[in-house]
């Protein structure tokens, strides 16, 4: 593992050990009128995912006759920061929008769906760093939920660096913690099947073997983020599991 | 879900379901879906609730900055409302920016609101001509199932019934991430609540489900609220192409005058957490 | 071995080993047959298949379905039964002649009928209403049920849907798209029947359903009749998911 012993984070700042995940709370099936809905809940961060479709695409200049499209939108609620967000998109929704929806569109399958759109919406109502993947983790299990026909689940966790001290699930206060080496903020999302890589990004510094040792360990996490994801939609009676 | 198109059959049974006094789920025209509250939907708010009318809900989160005040009212804070007709709670509602249904809403909880004094502007004052609170409400929805109206603007009340003040360091003119145990300057006895009547056939009903709403005539937002022991209206909005009689307004104001005795003090209830 | 009745969610392995075929739901990954979808394990023989819990209704031939006309063509009606497609119910496919000028007359916009799937090739969904008991509805009410849902209404070769018409005297017709048709003596017994149904789908999960529905049918007033196996059994198409554990 990394020396801690010369990095500046020597503790986490919760108690957590390096490795370990942030309590997680998931349920599905929270939008009645939705075709596929969940909740997934990690630490202080909350994401809601609904899938609304098949449902016909409009325009129709932008359907495709040889499948359904797949089309998420990600935004954070007003209230969810201690910032207040104005309402509507900004540059940083419609980025990780198209990240979600090039991560999701690489285990669907559409091809029952000519012309229509499968719809994933992902809101934030509460936030503590990693967003985009409490968001993606919702959205694997509403798209489950919605019958939409998928090669695999997915799964995903934001791991990093704080200094020289290589973590797994970042809170917000670690991506805050500006001394030595500052932070590295990596969300990784992974497939459930063949473990292969649908959505990483990268904001910060880092080697390029403490990088391939970091994404190992978001390989193991996401395993760990799929147990829980499996276990609530196979007890499934619209309750609260617990991770 | 997208279900199939309501065929006339369905319209009309409505009709003269409620023509007899009954609806398809057992309840009275006038009678409310059971009312659900949860507190604490985010803790990044000064206070953010999610309100449940039958299966209608709507998250609503309070959230203060701290402002120049405008040069006409150098003494009071500003506020402002805002709703997101999220295309997540219906398949009605479109991605994009708001639509005129959005815009409308809004500016009828705002007035609402406003108008009724419930909200104690000048005790927003921070320093005056310099510094005031600035109030966002803002209001996003999750599941449309009818009446998005009433249901939306009772968040708003129970959400700034319940919001404190956070923590303001006057000298670095800088608002620290807490809460102080101080409730946003309110005036307890100006609640108004807003209730909205719908025009289905030749019934006025309330709280309408969203097959109802669907095939409504004309709808009456009437704010109401507590003055000198009787109801007292501090907002009005008419929506909807059709044209309301005198019965329909005798009985709307009837039911108001009823419903300020029989419902109003579970509203109160609601906002207060008592 | 495949575990029947097991719930799988999609990329899970259900079973390995080349003499399984993977049918709905599933696909073949090298020895594995894997689940596609959300849903219930159903072996037969060696076709491994996944029944879905959830998702959009797929017309298939012998279904009935309820819908709405929302278009009107030269020789045919489009019918809106949920979900982005149209069915289409030609003007040779209804029990009496129907001129080309007349078509309006027959099934107007926003009409509702009854209709059995007879084909379902490629995307067009071709249906009937010649049969008995099939076309136009006139009177009663609808719901909206989830489609997944219609195999616990229906029950066990109709069992659950036979217990609320025999208990109630409401006549059902449930749609396999998810709308049902309630026709009962009057509209107080059409919203109990509603309650019934809403009751169902709510506990669809439950272990020992049927005697919890009984339950609340004696609940809202009336008597619970066991059906006489002699009684015509109407078509009531439909998978049932509903198992031995049900009774």
């Amino acid at each position: 593992m990394v020396a801690e012993k010369d990095s500046l984070y020597k503790e986490r700042f919760d108690g957590r050990q390096f490795k370990e995940l942030r309590p997680i709370k998931t349920a599905v099936g929270i939008v009645p009128s939705a075709d596929g809905s969940a909740m997934f809940e990690t630490g202080g961060t909350r994401a809601i995912a609904v899938v609304r479709g098949p449902r016909t695409l409009h325009p129709q200049h932008m359907q495709d006759s040889q499948t359904g499209i797949l089309r998420v939108t990600y935004g954070m609620m007003p209230f969810s920061v201690w910032d207040r967000i104005r309402p509507g998109p900004n540059r940083r929704s419609e980025e990780l929008s198209k990240v979600c929806e090039w991560a999701l569109g690489s285990i669907v399958d559409l091809a029952a769906f000519p012309n229509s759109v499968v719809d994933v919406f992902i809101q934030i109502p509460q936030a503590d760093a990693g967003t985009r993947v409490a968001g993606l983790n919702a959205a694997a299990m509403a798209l489950a939920d919605a019958g939409v026909p998928m090669k695999e689940m997915i799964s995903a966790i934001a791991v990093g660096k704080c200094d020289k001290t290589l973590i797994v699930d970042m809170d917000k206060s670690e991506e805050d913690f500006h001394e030595g080496e500052g932070p590295t903020d990596i969300p990784v999302a992974v497939t459930s099947r063949n473990k292969n890589i649908a959505l990483l990004q990268l904001d910060g510094k880092i080697s390029v073997d403490e990088l391939s040792e970091v994404i190992g360990m978001a390989k193991v996490a996401c395993g760990e983020v799929l147990k829980v994801q499996m276990k609530t939609l196979k007890e499934r009676t619209g309750e609260l599991q617990d991770g | 879900m997208v279900k199939p198109a309501i065929p006339e059959l369905q319209k009309s049974k409505i009709r003269s379901a409620l023509n007899v006094g009954k609806r398809f789920d057992g309840r009275a025209p006038l009678d409310y879906r059971d009312i659900q509250v949860t507190k604490g939907v985010s803790n990044n708010a000064e206070s953010c609730v999610s309100v449940r009318v039958g299966k209608t809900e709507v998250y609503c989160g309070v959230k203060l900055g701290v402002v120049e005040p405008y040069g006409d009212s150098p003494d009071e804070g500003t506020f402002m409302t805002s709703v997101e007709l999220h295309p997540m709670a219906s398949e009605g509602f479109d991605i994009g920016k708001p639509g005129i249904d959005a815009v409308e809403l809004a500016r009828v909880i705002d007035r609402g609101i406003r108008e009724s004094g419930f909200i104690d502007f000048k005790g927003l004052s921070i320093e005056s001509g310099k510094k005031v609170w600035q109030v966002f409400v803002d209001i996003v929805t999750i599941n449309d199932d009818g009446n998005l109206f009433d249901v939306a603007g009772l968040a708003a009340l129970v959400a700034l019934g319940s919001a404190k003040l956070p923590v303001y360091n006057a000298e670095e003119n800088k608002i620290e991430h807490k809460l102080s145990d101080t409730p946003l300057p309110l005036n307890k006895d100006a609640l108004s609540f807003n209730m909205t009547f719908y025009k289905i056939g030749n019934a006025i009903v309330l709280d309408p489900t969203e097959e109802e709403e669907d095939i409504a005539d004309f709808r009456l937002s009437v704010a109401f609220g507590d003055f000198e022991g009787k109801p007292r209206v501090t907002a009005l909005q008419k929506g909807l192409v059709g044209v309301i009689s005198e019965k329909d307004l005798n009985l709307i104001f009837d039911t108001v005058k009823e419903k300020y005795n029989t419902f109003f003090p579970k509203i109160k209830q609601l906002v207060w957490d008592e | 071995m495949a575990e029947e009745r097991k719930i799988v969610i999609p990329g899970e392995t259900i079973v390995s080993g080349s003499n399984y075929l993977p049918s709905d739901g599933t696909y073949r990954d090298g020895d594995d047959v894997v689940a596609k979808i959300y849903g219930i394990v159903s072996v037969l023989e060696n076709q491994v298949k996944v029944i879905p819990l959830s998702g959009t209704y797929f017309a298939r031939r012998g279904n009935t379905i309820i819908g709405t006309i929302v278009d009107i063509t030269m020789n045919g009606w489009l019918i809106d039964f949920g979900g982005p497609n149209r069915a289409f119910l030609s003007l040779n496919e209804v029990p009496r002649y129907i001129n080309k000028n007349e078509l309006r007359d027959f099934l107007d916009y926003g009409d509702s009928i009854i209709a059995k799937v007879w084909d379902t090739k490629g995307r067009s969904i071709d249906v009937s209403i010649k049969m008995r008991g099939f076309g136009k509805v006139e009177g009663g009410m609808f719901m909206d049920v989830n489609p997944n849902k219609v195999p616990r209404i229906i029950g066990k070769e109709g069992s659950m849907v036979r217990l609320i018409r025999d208990s109630t005297g409401c006549n059902i017709t449930v749609g396999q798209n998810g709308r049902i048709w309630l026709k009962g003596s009057d509209i107080d017994n059409e919203i109990k029947v509603r309650k019934i149904i809403n009751y169902i789908v709510d506990n669809s999960v439950s272990v020992g359903l049927t005697e919890k529905t009984e339950e609340f049918i004696k609940n809202l007033g009336f008597t619970v009749n066991k059906t006489n196996l002699e009684q015509p059994v109407e078509e009531v198409t439909g998978e049932s998911i509903s198992s031995d554990e049900d009774n």
